[in-house]
């Protein structure tokens, strides 16, 4: 094990996979020269050239665009675009070509491009440039979704995204970056789509957190075990598209009782799609209403206090399980 | 609007007899094929969008005869004629209009949307501008890999006017990529004439600040295209440089099928029909000897069945069963498993894709079963309306 910070663990990956396999190549603004607006890909370029790794004029839908394309083809493209608020610019490119493109050309083709970009609020960059869209992603079939929280998981699925043949939206974290983890040594070391991580077991309510939001449940849950003598089971799914949908209902129906925290806004998010997804198969197994905790209802607002209040933070977790638990249902 | 009689006469050379036959074989195949279609979308057994290709033959047939077999080839929503061009097998394409399994996409994408793989034809597409990225994508993959293919990518004068035409031009010519861009202007964007949508209306020369350079071929004239492109793919493979060629031409039908072209004069289509690239081709050919008009009747009769055996197989070919709707979704494998992956909400998680069972349901999909033309199925009540697009 070494400890490093997710930023390394992301840079880690993409060398190894480079390494390994010599259709891997990266493309997006600023990526080399520059290292990378969060210098994710700081000396890729001079280690693989520019061949491999590619600074792109500032096209977001035609970076996508060629990706898809060199994909069909057989390059395995990696995509940088430097926050999700720009990748709106290529929703063409990626909903209504790199997510259909397989599906509507019956199977001749496969789409092996992953598109990675950081999201999240918290450095004051006001409404364009620190909103948390895994939903927008989330609804669209024939894309594979991933929301890694530890530097361990932004290796592991790194590594899994680039050796998948789908199209694959890897959705960084701004805040993430800085954030120290333990991650193994092995270069073989790889995290599965489709696999949620229980960060930590309890048996009084199941918190799913997504993305910098399991490591606010996961907080909440020692509060809670401190001051309320509440055991909550903080689970982080990693990915969204697959769903481990199985280890949230296992864990509800021990449980009973759900909260989802997640930084994106309330309406058609991820948490209004998993409380739907656990009242149609776990009904009868809760005790309390699904409580959701989200990002307020706003594009985000630069004043530090305002944007303070506009994504989800322990006390509000707290307040949704104490909810749960009141409810007499 | 360019003048028809303006524009220069038949090119002086032909090509070899055999080469002249091939090219008007394929010209009558693509206009025969078209028609055909025509009348099948009238009959209903063509659904969504139909966009027909009568008038632009001799731009399809000059410039993808000017490809190699290794060479990629992409196109737009009016591209039967492209995948027939490249050689798809009539019976697939006209399958593919119906909606059949035997379809070249199974029936997934229908008329805006044919693909086949084996003939490097990458695709129609329903999004104008969507497929430049793409085209510079392969030509990335070609360059990537070293290999000597080039990528042929076609568009509207329409399409020219989207963002990804410049960004495209911009990252191609930035990356000397081995790519020609044809814009098969036959002067209207649906109902808006080239005057109308763009303050360049010499097309060619709309790459140029971007560092592409313009050529531009007699888009009626299948040699003057065959040439043209031909030079273009040569800068493009050779010196690794872009090219944007503008094929000058016309379409003679409308849009799609729902047009009734009040945006132009019956007059203005008689002109250019004057200059029907296949009726010229053939003349010319008859006239040099190469071909005699019973050989060219014979020709035409022939595609003429050839067609009717395709409409044949498509009529036989079942439709798709409920069990493929969600297929080929994504590539299953070790992280993505089956059904499950696509749609959380079953009562028994990780159902295999053998054991789906949706075949036992059908019965019931009373509109599944009216869409197949079920005897038994209710009458529809609302039928949805057909628009122009
Ligand atoms: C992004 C997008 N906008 C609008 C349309 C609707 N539409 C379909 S074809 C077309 C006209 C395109 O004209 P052109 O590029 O000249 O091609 P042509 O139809 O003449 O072959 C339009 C506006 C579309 N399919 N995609
Ligand atoms: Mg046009």
């Amino acid at each position: 094990m070494a400890v490093m910070r997710y930023r390394e663990a992301l840079n880690a990956a993409l060398r190894e996979e480079l390494q390994r396999d010599e259709s891997v190549m990266l493309m997006g603004e600023d990526i080399g020269v520059f290292n990378g607006a969060f210098k994710v890909t700081a000396g890729l370029m001079e280690e693989f050239g520019e061949k491999r790794v590619r600074d792109t004029p500032i096209s977001e839908n035609t970076i996508v665009g060629m990706g898809v394309g060199a994909a069909m083809t057989g390059l395995r493209p990696v995509v940088e675009l430097m926050t999700i608020n720009f990748s709106l610019l290529a929703m063409d490119q990626i909903v209504n070509h790199a997510a259909s493109i397989r599906y509507m050309f019956g199977g001749q083709v496969k789409v092996p491009l992953v598109v990675r970009m950081p999201q999240g609020a918290g450095h004051q960059l006001g409404p364009t440039h620190s909103h948390s869209w895994e939903a927008l992603f989330l609804h669209v079939p024939g894309l594979l979704v991933a929301v890694p929280t530890t530097a361990a998981d932004a290796k592991g699925l790194l590594k899994s995204a680039i050796r998948d043949d789908n199209p694959v939206i890897f959705i960084e974290h701004e805040y993430l970056y800085g954030q120290r983890g333990e991650v193994p040594d092995d270069e073989d070391f790889t995290v599965r789509f489709g696999e949620a991580a229980i960060r930590r077991e309890g048996s009084d309510v199941t918190i799913v957190g997504i993305s910098r939001m399991a490591l606010t449940a996961a907080r909440a849950a020692e509060t809670l075990s401190e001051k309320h003598g509440i055991e909550a089971e903080v689970i982080d799914p990693r990915t969204l598209r697959p769903l481990d949908l199985d280890t949230i209902l296992a864990s509800v129906r021990k449980t009973n009782r759900c909260v989802i925290v997640e930084e994106g806004w309330p309406h058609g998010g991820v948490g209004a799609n998993l409380a739907a997804l656990i009242s149609e198969q776990a009904f009868d197994d809760l005790d309390a209403p699904i409580q959701r905790v989200t990002g307020a209802d706003v594009p985000m607002p630069y004043s530090k206090p305002l944007e303070q209040l506009a994504f989800p933070h322990e006390p509000q977790v707290i307040d949704a399980v104490l909810a749960t638990t009141k409810s007499r249902y | 609007m360019a003048d028809p009689a303006e524009a220069r006469t038949p090119s002086a050379s032909l090509p070899d007899p055999d080469v002249a036959r091939d090219w008007l074989a394929t010209m009558t195949l693509i206009r025969r094929f078209e028609e055909r279609a025509g009348e099948m979308y009238a009959k209903a057994k063509v659904g969504g969008f139909l966009h027909l290709a009568i008038g632009e033959e001799a731009t399809i047939v000059g410039s993808t005869r000017a490809l190699r077999d290794q060479d990629y080839l992409i196109s737009t929503y009016r591209s039967h004629g492209h995948t027939l061009a490249r050689g798809s097998d009539p019976n697939h394409v006209m399958a593919e209009l119906f909606g059949r399994v035997d379809g070249l996409c199974k029936g997934r994408g229908g008329s805006m949307h044919m693909f086949d793989l084996d003939k490097r034809f990458m695709g129609g597409y329903g999004i104008v501008g969507g497929n430049l990225p793409l085209a510079a994508g392969f030509a990335l993959a070609s360059d990537y890999n070293g290999l000597d293919e080039a990528t042929l990518c076609q568009f509207g004068d329409g399409a020219s006017n989207q963002g990804t035409f410049g960004e495209t031009m911009n990252l191609a010519a930035l990356w000397s990529l081995p790519v020609v861009f044809m814009i098969t202007n036959n002067q209207f964007g649906m109902g808006t004439a080239l005057e109308r949508h763009s303050a360049m209306t010499d097309l060619l020369r709309k790459g140029e600040g971007f560092g592409v350079p313009g050529m531009r071929c007699d888009g009626m004239d299948v040699q003057d295209t065959y040439d043209v492109t031909t030079e273009a793919l040569r800068v493009a493979r050779e010196e690794r440089k872009p090219v944007l060629v503008e094929a000058l031409t016309y379409r003679f039908r409308g849009h799609s099928m729902a047009d009734p072209e009040e945006y132009r004069t019956k007059e203005q289509v008689d002109e250019w029909r004057k200059r029907d690239p296949l009726a010229v081709f053939g003349d010319q050919l008859v006239d040099a000897a190469i071909m005699s008009a019973e050989e060219r009747e014979t020709l035409d009769r022939e595609t003429i069945e050839r067609i009717d055996a395709a409409v044949a197989f498509a009529d036989a070919s079942p439709h798709p069963a409920p069990n493929e709707l969600y297929d080929d979704i994504y590539v299953l494998g070790e992280q993505v498993r089956g059904w499950y992956s696509v749609d959380e909400r079953t009562s028994t998680p990780h159902r295999g894709e053998d054991e789906r069972g949706m075949d036992e349901n059908l019965p019931g999909h009373t509109e599944y079963e009216r869409a197949m033309g079920h005897p038994d199925a209710p009458t529809p009540t609302d039928d949805a309306q057909r628009s122009d697009d």
